[in-house]
């Protein structure tokens, strides 16, 4: 059914530090790793190995500029599925394809009965779906529904892709919906804010801002006197030394 | 927003079928078309043939065409569904009214018209809001886009009405009407146009609210995120438009305004030259609507380019 279920308690979702990503791709790399053996894989590449290589993706790592001069800060930014209490792209879907979990509000895609009309993707406002061109079908993250939840791996590795993958730890996995765990505590602690939120999807995905950065200081006049060591003639060095005292 | 051939097909074909099925069921119980059953079965067939080109022409824009038939159960929610739903509701008064126009009886066809001309109504209406639904897309999402849908769908039925009505000698009416909307369609677009030209409103997205970035600053793209070309950039990204909008809006209005206008011309003069302009009008109409469609598309901008280009 592609109405939306009644809001539940328990809201999974990721929580991603742009203070400490450094944009080196390796959650991209291990979400399309693991997914495209998973619950929604394949992940097709078209043209793998010569020019115009293009595929299925379920994260992307953009960078940007913001600010100016000094204050300007370079961002790395993760982009990937975001979970939203209310997504269109659910509510659009002619076929029931797709769907939002009523237990934990994963949004997934039956690929069985997905038609592949794209108009879900188009009521995405974040791009978080991409066709498989292959298939000709729907494909979008899973929240690696197929880890998280799955008893036949060890504990510590129940948690998608991309979070354990990071080396930065940039990245937490947990229940947004759960004002005492510890992603909501990280959100309130450090101002974690929704994308777009004009648009009134309510992701649950969150994004912490990049700390603010002390200013630098301008030059104090002690560092701009010269050392003795600076003085390359001895005869000066010396005099310098002796008038210092 | 990627202008696919299928769809801009689609909804120009359907959308002037459904017109024109609408006009037939409505004027024809008033005596304004040619009542025998010749015309009416004509113009059914014409209408039809239109309608079902659409639709086909609508699955070739699926990943899995074959698997069409389930975009019928979501009518809850999804305006796409609710329209397959409609356009297929829509076949059972349309065979009726057949069967009643053959068979000679007034009565059963004016009802089993009105019928199919509410249908034909509804059909047009869903394919408007499923645009209009869409919030990521501002051009589309705006109260005149479903009123446009309608208006153009019944300003090339119309037009399409006449040329028949033209072969028939009794085009006065289905022309002054085809010449009406003409004009109204010539206004409303230029209407349309001038608000999404218009400076996008407070709360619009831009890259600082897409990223959250603008409590640093001005934001802009530094690298993407890949080097090629993705599905998802084809369909949302397209820009080639923007570059001929505006000859391409000249010829919209073109066809629009010389649609009307030889349609007035029509319903004055009468006879085989009224039948010639009328084919000429609904030639323009439907060819204006095409690059109107084409353009609908071309024109629109997706939030998921912000994250790109830093525009949408």
């Amino acid at each position: 059914m592609t109405e939306l279920p009644p809001p539940a308690a328990k809201k999974l979702g990721l929580v991603i530090d742009l203070d400490t990503c450094v944009g080196c791709q390796a959650c991209a790399t291990n979400c399309k790793e693991w997914n495209t053996g998973g619950h929604l894989g394949p992940l097709p590449d078209l043209n793998a190995f010569s020019a115009g290589a293009e595929g299925t993706w379920f994260n992307r790592v953009h960078s940007y500029e913001a600010g100016e001069g000094e204050d300007g800060r370079t961002v790395h930014f993760p982009r990937s599925c975001l979970h939203c209490e209310t997504p269109a792209c659910v509510t659009v879907c002619p076929t029931g394809a797709s769907y939002k979990r009523a237990e934990d509000g994963i949004v997934l895609i039956n690929t069985d009965s997905c038609i592949g009309c794209g108009l879900c993707a188009w009521a995405c406002p974040y791009g978080a779906r991409e066709l498989d061109q292959d298939e000709g079908v729907m494909k979008k993250c899973t929240l690696c529904v197929d880890r998280i939840y799955n008893e036949t791996i060890p504990e510590p590795q129940r948690q998608p892709a991309c979070v354990i993958t990071c080396p930065v730890g940039a990245r937490h996995f947990g229940d947004l919906g759960d004002p005492d765990s510890k992603v909501s505590q990280l959100v309130a602690a450090r101002g974690g804010y929704d994308l777009m939120p004009e648009m009134g999807y309510k992701p649950v995905n969150k994004y912490l801002p990049p700390r603010e950065r002390p200013k630098a200081k301008a030059a104090s006049l002690d560092e701009a006197q010269p050392t003795p060591l600076d003085i390359k003639n001895p005869l000066l060095r010396w005099l310098d030394r002796a008038l210092s005292r | 927003m990627n202008p696919a051939p299928s769809i801009v097909f689609f909804t120009t074909a359907s959308g002037a079928g459904y017109g024109l099925l609408l006009w037939l069921c409505v004027l024809r119980p008033l005596g304004l078309v040619p009542g025998g059953s010749g015309f009416g079965l004509v113009a059914l067939g014409v209408a039809t043939a239109l309608v079902v080109a659409g639709l086909l022409s609508s699955t070739a824009h699926l990943g899995r065409p074959e698997r069409a038939w389930r975009a019928f159960s979501q009518w809850r929610s999804s305006w796409l569904s609710r329209e397959g739903v409609a356009a297929v509701a829509t076949f059972v008064p349309m065979v009726l009214f057949g069967l009643s126009v053959l068979a000679g009886n007034g009565a059963a066809a004016a009802l089993t018209g009105l019928l199919a001309a509410a249908g034909a109504a509804v059909t047009v209406w869903c394919t408007g809001m499923i645009y209009a639904s869409l919030k990521p897309v501002r051009q589309w999402h705006h109260p005149l886009v479903p009123w446009g849908y309608m208006l153009f769908a019944g300003f090339s039925g119309a037009a399409l009405l006449a040329a028949l009505a033209g072969f028939w000698g009794q085009a006065a009416w289905p022309a002054a009407l085809a010449a009406g909307l003409g004009a109204a369609s010539f206004g409303f677009k230029r209407a349309y146009w001038a608000e999404i030209d218009a400076p996008p409103p407070a709360g619009t997205p831009t890259i600082e609210t897409a990223t959250g970035l603008g409590r640093i600053g001005a934001t802009r793209p530094l690298d993407p995120p890949h080097t090629e070309q993705t599905w998802l950039l084809r369909e949302m990204g397209f820009r080639v438009a923007r570059k001929h909008s505006r000859k391409l809006r000249l010829l919209v209005l073109g066809g629009f305004g010389a649609a009307a206008l030889v349609s007035l011309l029509a319903a004055f003069a009468g006879g085989p030259l009224a039948g010639l302009l009328l084919v000429v009008g609904a030639a323009a109409a439907l060819g204006g609507l095409l690059v109107e469609r084409w353009l609908m598309f071309a024109e629109a901008t997706h939030t998921v380019t912000l994250f790109y280009t830093g525009e949408a």
